[in-house]
C-alpha cells in the first residue's frame, strides 16, 4: 500500500452534512468485481446530466477541483453502504484525502486499509482550508492546524502496512487463542 | 468492575491488545453476500492466501439476483449483474467456503438467513460486508459490517483489527402502544438522536419494551442502528432467543445445545456497569412514525408536517415544503422488503390491512419476501393470495427495490412509500422520492394512493 507521509493537493469543497456511499459511487455503477476501474462512477448522480453529460455546476468537474486529490466535507461523511468501492472510486479519481466533521465507521476502516486519509476536524478548523491544503501527517497537521487520529490508523498510513501480512505475524498467538477457545465454547465448534 | 453485555464479548474474543490501542479480535463466523464478497473472494485467491477456516464462512446471493418467481440460476436484475453471481460461486467453491445459492430452498437476504439459519447465535462474533449486519445483533451476537478488504482480513487470518468503540445504552421503557412497531421505534430514535447520533458506539438496546418485541422485530430495532452510525447494536440474549434458534440448521445440537444454553445465561449487563451514553426513551412516546426526507434521520409522525427547519436540498429532492402535511402527499409506489422489513412477522401486518382491499389504481405495489423460506411460510397461510388478490406483485427473495443497480425500478419523480431503511436520494433509482415506514403504513398507503395512517382505513 502506498505510505501517506506529507500531501499538498486541491482540495475540493463539499459542503453538505451526511454524503453517503450511494452518492460517492452508485450501486448502478458498480460494473466490475474488482477494485480498479471505478473512478468514472464517482459521484455520478451529480458529475452528470442525463446522457452521461458533464453537470459544469458540479464542484469535481469545475477547475482547479477537476484536480482536486483532496475532499472537504460536513459530518458522518461516507455514511451508509459499506461499499468498498466508495473508497475505491476515491483511489481511482487521485483522491488521498477527506477531510470531514465525521465519518462513517465502516467508510472510515475503508479509507485506512486503502492508504487513503480520513481527517477529522471541527466546522471551525474545516472553515479556514483554501483551495490548496497541506497535510502532514507524522506532525497531525493539516495547515498548521493540529488534527486527531488513533496511532494504530496513523502508523498504517504512514508505513503503508499490508494488515494480513502484519496480522500473520501473530499467527501462533491467534492459533493459541482458538484451541482455548475451542476448550471453552465447544458448542461454537460443533 | 462490572461488565457490560458488549465487555464480555469484547473480552471473550480478545487475542491480544497491542501498544497502539488497537486489539485483535477472534472472528467466528464470515457472511459474505455476491456484491462486496465477490470481490473479497476473488482477492484471497489472488493473493495466494487461504480462509483459516472455510467452514465458518458463509457466502448467499441477495443482492443483485433477479426477484423474478421462476428466475434462472444466473439471472441478475441488473444489467451485467450476473458476472457476480458466478464470480461468488465459483471463488466459494475454489475456497470451500458454504455457499447458499441463488436456486437453493435455503436463499434470501443475507440478515434475513443468518438468524433463520441459526448461524447467528448469541456470544457470537460475526462479520459481514454489508453495514446492516447490526441487525443480527438482536440474537446477542457481536455482529458488525465491515469492507471487503476487512472481510478478506478475517476470513484469512480468524481476527479483525479494531479499537474498542465507545458504548452506548438505549432503555426503552414501558410498552409500544398498539400501533406502534420496531420500524416507529428505530425511527424515532434516530429522528431524536440524529443520523450522526450513536457516535459510533456499540448501542444495546434494553428495557421493557425491548425485552417485549419478538426476535423479528428485535432484527428490525437492530437493523437501522448503522442509520445513526451506531458501531452496531446488540441486545441480550433471553429466552425467546433461545426459543427462536432450538432445532434451526446451524444451531448445536444435544449436549452441545446444553452448553450453548449455559453460557448464554451469562450474555448480560451487570446492574453497576457503566455507558459512555445512557439514554431512556419512553415507549409510550412512540407513533407510527414516516420519514419526510433524504436522512432516515428525517422523520415525524404521520399525523405531523415537514417541519419549519426542514433542510432545503432535502426538501428540493422530495418535492416538499416546510408545513407540508405527510398523509396528503399521493404516492406512485410502495414496497414490502429488505433486511429491515420482510419477515414473516412483517408480511403478516402487512396482509391484514390488505385482507379484502385493493391497491389503488396507478400505484406500483411490490412485496418481495426477505428469504425462500419465508416465502414459503407466507404461501403456507395464504399471504401471497392476500397481496396479489390486492394488486401487488409477489416476489423472489433478494434486497430487489431497496436500492438500485440499474434495471426496474420505479419511475424518476415517483413517491414511493417503502419498508426498507435509507431514504437518501437516488436510492432506490435516479429522483426517487423514498419515504420509510412500517410494513403496515405502506400497506395502508397503497390502498390510500397517498401516505395513510393503518388506524384511519
Amino acid at each position: 500500500m502506498r505510505p501517506f507521509i506529507k500531501h499538498t493537493g486541491i482540495a475540493a469543497p463539499l459542503l453538505r452534512d451526511n454524503i453517503d456511499t450511494d452518492q460517492i459511487i452508485p450501486s448502478r455503477e458498480m460494473k466490475t468485481v474488482s477494485k480498479t476501474g471505478l473512478k468514472e462512477g464517482l459521484f455520478a448522480g451529480q458529475r452528470y446530466l442525463s446522457g452521461r453529460e458533464i453537470n459544469p455546476e458540479f464542484v469535481l468537474n469545475r477547475p482547479p477541483y477537476t484536480s482536486a486529490t483532496i475532499i472537504i466535507s460536513g459530518k458522518n461523511f461516507g455514511c451508509g453502504s459499506s461499499r468498498e468501492h466508495a473508497v475505491w472510486a476515491l483511489k481511482d479519481f487521485g483522491i488521498r484525502a477527506v477531510i470531514a466533521e465525521s465519518f462513517g465507521e465502516i467508510f472510515y476502516n475503508n479509507c485506512t486499509r486503502n492508504g487513503i486519509l480520513a481527517a477529522q476536524m471541527n466546522g471551525a478548523q474545516i472553515e479556514k482550508l483554501g483551495d490548496t491544503v497541506t497535510i502532514d501527517l507524522p506532525n497531525q497537521s493539516i495547515d498548521g492546524q493540529p488534527f486527531d487520529i488513533p496511532a494504530g490508523d496513523k502508523a498504517t498510513l504512514t508505513e503503508g502496512l499490508d494488515a494480513i501480512a502484519v496480522t500473520l505475524k501473530q499467527k501462533a498467538k491467534i492459533e493459541a487463542f482458538f484451541s482455548k477457545d475451542k476448550e471453552k465454547f465447544g458448542w461454537k465448534y460443533s | 468492575m462490572a461488565k457490560t453485555l458488549f465487555d464480555k464479548l469484547w473480552d471473550a474474543h480478545c487475542v491480544l491488545a497491542e501498544a497502539d490501542g488497537n486489539s485483535l479480535i477472534a472472528i467466528d463466523r464470515v457472511f459474505l453476500h455476491e456484491r462486496t464478497g465477490s470481490v473479497a473472494l476473488e482477492s484471497i485467491i489472488d493473493s495466494g492466501h487461504k480462509p483459516r477456516d472455510p467452514k465458518t464462512v458463509f457466502a448467499t446471493m441477495d443482492h443483485i439476483v433477479s426477484n423474478q418467481a421462476g428466475r434462472g440460476r444466473d439471472e441478475a436484475r441488473t444489467p451485467g449483474g450476473d458476472v457476480f453471481i458466478t464470480a461468488t460461486r465459483d471463488a466459494a467453491k475454489k475456497t470451500g467456503i458454504n455457499l447458499i445459492d441463488v436456486l437453493d430452498a435455503d436463499q434470501g437476504i443475507v440478515h434475513v438467513i443468518s438468524p433463520e439459519l441459526g448461524i447467528a447465535q448469541p456470544g457470537l462474533t460475526l462479520v459481514c460486508p454489508d453495514s446492516h449486519t447490526c441487525s443480527q445483533g438482536a440474537l446477542g451476537a457481536l455482529a458488525w459490517g465491515i469492507g471487503s478488504t476487512d472481510a478478506e482480513h478475517a476470513i484469512v487470518t480468524g481476527t479483525l483489527r479494531l479499537k474498542k468503540p465507545p458504548q452506548m445504552r438505549i432503555t426503552v421503557t414501558g410498552q409500544l402502544g398498539a400501533n406502534a412497531t420496531a420500524k416507529d421505534l428505530a425511527l424515532h430514535i434516530i429522528a431524536q438522536y440524529g443520523a450522526a447520533g450513536a457516535k459510533r458506539c456499540a448501542v444495546e438496546y434494553a428495557g421493557g419494551a425491548v425485552e417485549a418485541l419478538s426476535i423479528e422485530a428485535r432484527l428490525t430495532l437492530c437493523n437501522m442502528a448503522v442509520e445513526f452510525a451506531a458501531f452496531t447494536a446488540i441486545i441480550a440474549p433471553d429466552k425467546k432467543t433461545s426459543e427462536y434458534l432450538k432445532g434451526r440448521r446451524f444451531a448445536p445440537t444435544g449436549s452441545a445445545w446444553q452448553q450453548a444454553l449455559q453460557d448464554w445465561k451469562n450474555l448480560f449487563t451487570e446492574d453497576d456497569a457503566e455507558f459512555d451514553y445512557d439514554y431512556v426513551i419512553k415507549a409510550e412516546d412512540v407513533r407510527p412514525t414516516v420519514t419526510w426526507g433524504t436522512s432516515p434521520a428525517q422523520a415525524v409522525t404521520i399525523t405531523g408536517k415537514v417541519p419549519n427547519d426542514a433542510d432545503e436540498a432535502a426538501l428540493s429532492y422530495m418535492g416538499l415544503s416546510t408545513g407540508d402535511v405527510l398523509i396528503e402527499q399521493a404516492i406512485g409506489g410502495a414496497f414490502i422488503g429488505s433486511c429491515t422489513n420482510s419477515r414473516l412477522s412483517d408480511l403478516r401486518a402487512a396482509a391484514k390491512v390488505l385482507d379484502g382491499r385493493k391497491v389503488k389504481a396507478g400505484i406500483t405495489a411490490i412485496c418481495v419476501p426477505g428469504s425462500m423460506s419465508v416465502r414459503r411460510a407466507a404461501e403456507d397461510e395464504g399471504l401471497d393470495e392476500i397481496f396479489r388478490n390486492a394488486g401487488f406483485q409477489w416476489g423472489a427473495a433478494g434486497c430487489a427495490f431497496c436500492f438500485y443497480a440499474g434495471g426496474e425500478t420505479f419511475a424518476p419523480g415517483t413517491r414511493v412509500i417503502s419498508s426498507t431503511n435509507r431514504n437518501f436520494e437516488g436510492r432506490q433509482g435516479p429522483n426517487v422520492r423514498t419515504h420509510l415506514a412500517s410494513p403496515a403504513i405502506v400497506a395502508a398507503s397503497a390502498i390510500a394512493g397517498h401516505i395513510c395512517d393503518p388506524a384511519s382505513l
